[in-house]
């Protein structure tokens, strides 16, 4: 125990002694936090619009009108042909382009119906089909309220009932990106803050030959293990709470559970991710290699973790991967715990899945270093 | 028996390190292990001190084999690897103090053991170990080594890169130890550090050439050998090798070191054969042989 307590100490005095790793754990992650949580956003915004008005009515000017009052839409350019404005889509000038036929007034009175060419730039798949439905939006808007402009009262008669959709946003009623976003980039700084630590600090031993030295000491191996680990599951949990902070303070993110659960979650994540680490170190020779080896895992499990892009969306043989991602299970409790306030039942599958990583991760660690090879 | 050491061998890859070394140090005894780079030094070093498993043959430790017995190996020998390996950003004190609390002791229990060494960088106790000059690690790194009253102490190349001074005070540090009833193994690449243990042995390639005392190892070596000088050394030696009955020729600090195939040589002729080549001050005299002489002949 005495031993334990001294590596402890040796390494906490290593960490502080170490001019730039304190900015580096701190500060660099919390300045991440605060732009990417304000950066990384899924909502499409400032679509450059443009269209071209064969028609030129007071009606097609109406439609229009209505795209450049909606927020979604920005610079309005107008295109005497569909050649040029299709040109314009090529250059990139132009996300969309509304098309009016001429004699679309018209049709409309008369016919009671009429075609609108819209061309989306679908080089983005996601956004196309979100400037879609934004486009469709708008037109039925005016739709709606051209019905009841232009119809006679006869035409009540045949009009077919419509069923509307009240949409209500649970557990984040504004839609407020952020609230979804600083829970998962918190996830993502403690993950990668406590893998690349862990993992290059007994590298950085086997470099500089302290490990040897180390070696042929009658150290235990779990007495060097645990008290190598110990002090980055402490700064993990420091920069959980400075996150929690910056969270609360900043981002002004609902924190609906109990705290005590996220920490006590986050405690057994980072046993799993600190087992990472070793393990990591176990079969690298420089810190180049441990750092290689982390990235790889490390873009991996954010990209497949549900952080950026929905589990749900996924194909199915990378929907069964995720099942094996201790990233998501992190980010879905973070999320749950804080925005939904699940309690412990909620979160127990979760939390019986880490804590079996982590006794997993922990022996393959333990079992694979060797003080003689 | 201190160390024992029967048949080892160790292969890496397509590399043989070591090939069926078998000798002993007595206890007490501060033996020596002379060899060039890449001799397998190091590789032997690391068999007995359990930090690799050797492919062949047994090997014990103040009587514990250091495959069976590696746990109580680590309790009762020090290791001062060629390399620094200390920590660098703990101060001299605190890796004194690390490495007495791993060994389950304290800097004061033993402190009459290091004493010698530690008081004169005690002064610089409060100063990071990175920050220390050549000498000064080595000090702290045997300090270290110490720390816990090993019975046996393994040195790898402790004096490689630090300044002569500092080599003359380490080996007087290493007869102080050795009247200590510790058994001291010490590798080395100098030959002159070899007359000062108290048996070395020659290694080369991974082969022991031979073990004895370094008297006795210097008395078997066959030839007569001869100090030649001249005012133009490099001519010397291009003109010595030329010399059809010449049996080895060494630059030897400032002398070259000469053996003849004959017996019945007569530095006479020679004399006049380097007249011949037009060398001048020429000066033929009679030399002992050195530990390097023998080695460079065993190693031929």
């Amino acid at each position: 125990m005495k031993t334990i307590g001294y590596i402890i100490q040796k390494e906490f005095k290593q960490i502080f002694r170490n001019k730039a790793m304190l900015p580096l754990i701190f500060v660099l992650p919390l300045i991440q936090l605060i732009i990417l949580s304000n950066a990384a956003t899924f909502e499409i915004q400032h679509i450059k619009f443009s269209y071209v008005d064969h028609d030129n009515t007071s009606f097609s000017r109406a439609l229009i009108d209505k795209f450049d009052a909606s927020s979604y839409f920005n610079v309005i350019t107008y295109f005497s042909s569909g050649k040029d404005a299709n040109l314009a889509m090529l250059k990139g000038e132009v996300d969309v382009i509304l098309e009016i036929p001429s004699h679309f007034e018209r049709d409309l009175l008369k016919d009671k119906k009429t075609n609108l060419a819209v061309i989306i730039n679908a080089i983005d798949g996601a956004a196309a089909g979100v400037e879609n439905v934004y486009i469709n939006q708008i037109v039925q808007n005016f739709n709606k309220n051209a019905q009841a402009n232009l119809m006679q009262p006869s035409d009540y008669i045949n009009k077919p009932k419509t069923i509307a959709s009240i949409p209500s946003f649970w557990y984040n009623k504004t839609l407020n990106y952020k609230t979804f976003m600083v829970p998962g980039i918190l996830v993502l700084l403690v993950t990668m803050i406590t893998l690349f630590l862990s993992g290059m600090n007994i590298v950085r031993e086997k470099e500089i030959g302290t490990l040897e030295q180390m070696n042929v000491t009658p150290i235990k191996k779990y007495q060097f293990i645990i008290g190598k680990l110990f002090p980055f599951l402490v700064l993990g949990m420091l920069l959980l709470t400075v996150g929690l902070v910056i969270a609360k303070v900043i981002f002004n993110v609902p924190m609906v559970g109990s705290l005590g659960l996220m920490y006590v979650y986050t405690i057994i994540y980072i046993l799993v991710i600190l087992g990472m680490g070793l393990f990591i170190s176990n079969f690298t020779d420089t810190q180049q290699q441990a750092m290689f080896i982390a990235w790889f895992f490390v873009v991996i499990f954010i990209l497949m973790s549900g952080l950026f892009t929905p589990i749900e969306s996924m194909p199915q043989w990378a929907q069964y991967l995720t099942e094996f991602n201790p990233i998501k299970f992190y980010v879905e409790v973070m999320r749950m715990v804080m925005l939904k306030g699940a309690d412990l039942t909620d979160i127990t599958p979760l939390f019986i899945k880490t804590s079996i990583y982590a006794v997993i991760m922990n022996g393959l660690a333990v079992w694979s270093y060797k003080k003689t090879n | 028996m201190s160390i024992l050491i029967k048949h080892i061998s160790k292969s890496f890859k397509d590399v043989t390190a070591l090939k069926d070394i078998s000798f002993n140090v007595n206890e007490g005894e501060l033996f020596g292990l002379i060899g060039p780079d890449g001799a397998g030094k190091t590789t032997l070093f690391r068999i007995l001190t359990t930090l690799l498993i050797a492919d062949e043959g047994t090997a014990f430790v103040a009587n514990y084999d250091v495959v069976k017995n590696y746990k109580d190996i680590r309790n009762h020998v020090g290791y001062m690897p060629g390399r620094f390996s200390l920590y660098q950003d703990l101060t001299v004190e605190e890796n004194l103090t690390f490495f007495a609390t791993i060994f389950g002791t304290t800097i004061e229990e033993n402190y009459d053991l290091i004493k010698d060494i530690y008081v004169q960088i005690e002064p610089f106790k409060n100063r990071r170990a990175g920050d220390l000059s050549g000498g000064m690690k080595q000090k702290l790194a045997l300090s270290c080594a110490l720390i816990h009253k090993p019975k046996v102490l393994f040195l790898d190349e402790p004096t490689t890169g630090v300044d002569p001074v500092s080599r003359k005070e380490f080996w007087e540090m290493l007869k102080r130890l050795q009247q200590k009833g510790i058994t001291i193994l010490v590798s080395t690449p100098y030959m002159d550090e070899a007359a000062l243990c108290d048996r070395i042995a020659l290694i080369q390639d991974g082969q022991i050439l031979q073990i004895d005392t370094p008297k006795e190892i210097v008395k078997h070596y066959p030839k007569t050998i001869y100090d030649i000088a001249a005012s133009n050394m490099y001519e010397l030696i291009l003109s010595l090798n030329e010399y059809q009955y010449n049996h080895s020729v060494y630059p030897f600090g400032e002398f070259v070191h000469y053996t003849d195939k004959r017996d019945d040589f007569n530095p006479e002729d020679l004399l006049k054969f380097l007249k011949n080549k037009g060398l001048k001050n020429i000066i033929i005299q009679l030399t002992k042989a050195t530990i390097e002489d023998t080695f460079m002949e065993l190693a031929r």
